[in-house]
């Protein structure tokens, strides 16, 4: 299974995403470049975190606009793989593969902590290798994590069985006080309505190895790996 | 000749959040002016502000492209709207 790696100007995750995919994982990955269309022939698709372009505008909408990403909307319209983390997310939401936006935290600060995520829906190729309600310990950093959408949008979400993640304390409730910016619902990430498409804040890449102190990330990448496998 | 192709305008967007959509800074900053004894501020919103300049184009044609580049770049309409006037 081959992984690309997204790599916009003000990325600054793409390394560790790399490192993930190649050296943890153990499979070919690649780093494309924002201004080429060309996603060589990769399986599946990571839009790293970071700030891209500055966070100019608004947090991923420059990135939305370009080349790599018009490939990435194609690529996804077929099936393809790809998941969103932090930045990533915003990337996402901003093109149009996913619904809802990430606006401001509530509190206005950039929050930099581990956090505690559920897993809501454990049947999707981003989650298989986890126990439906798994309690997950992944860590966030963003500033603009609050996710937003319409009514008719969350029913549809909750309807599809599309919130993969929500933020919880470390009993696994999703209490107001484990909800770190505001997000509706507590919503940590979503899936497309095909599942091919994950977008999420928490950096599982940051929290995939024992030595960062945590590898409960590891399980997002090994359920994508199950599932390739799988296919 | 209908119009001066040389002729420039300017265009002035206003991008603010949705009513639906809460703002936390605009209930910050109503917050601080609160304390500090601005007293009859009812709400406070916080928006964007661009200002654009256009060439070479006909007023209605300059209306659309402002609506189009506002509408596709400018605002993200799931949480935002906008206004805008255009001088010439």
């Amino acid at each position: 299974m081959k992984f690309g790696v997204l790599v916009f100007p003000g990325s600054n995750c793409d390394h560790d995403a790399y490192w993930t995919a190649s050296k943890v994982l153990k499979q070919p990955a690649t780093l494309l470049w924002h201004g080429s269309h060309d996603l060589e022939n990769c399986d599946a698709i990571i839009v790293p975190g970071g700030f891209a372009y500055g966070d100019y505008l608004r947090t991923g909408a420059i990135a939305s606009f370009s080349p790599v990403m018009e490939s990435v909307r194609k690529f996804a319209a077929g099936g393809g793989i790809v998941i969103g983390i932090c930045n990533g997310f915003q990337i996402l939401c901003e093109s149009g593969l996913l619904p809802g936006a990430l606006m401001r935290n509530v509190g206005l600060r950039y929050v930099c902590k581990p956090v505690h995520v559920r897993v809501e829906n454990a049947d999707t190729p981003f989650t298989n290798a986890c126990k439906p309600g798994a309690v997950l310990e992944i860590p966030i950093g963003h500033m603009e994590g609050n996710y937003f959408c319409d009514d008719t949008t969350l029913a549809d979400l909750k309807r599809g069985n599309r919130i993969l993640f929500r933020y919880v304390n470390p009993q696994g409730e999703a209490t107001a006080q484990a909800n770190p910016n505001g997000s509706l619902e507590n919503i940590a990430g979503i899936a497309s309505e095909g599942f091919n498409v994950l977008g999420m804040m928490p950096h599982p890449e940051r929290s995939a190895e024992a030595i960062l102190g945590c590898s409960d990330g590891l399980r997002v990448f090994q359920s994508l790996a199950g599932a390739m496998v799988k296919a | 000749m209908p119009y001066n192709l040389n002729n420039s305008m300017k265009a002035y967007v206003y991008v603010s959040l949705k009513k639906s959509v809460l703002d936390p800074q605009g209930k910050t900053i109503h917050g601080a002016l609160a304390k500090m004894g601005f007293h009859g501020v009812a709400d406070v919103r916080q928006g964007k502000y661009f200002e654009i300049d256009l060439t070479g184009m006909a007023r209605a044609e300059a209306e659309a492209e402002v609506q189009r580049l506002a509408r596709e770049v400018l605002t993200n309409t799931v949480i935002e709207e906008y206004r805008y006037t255009l001088e010439e």
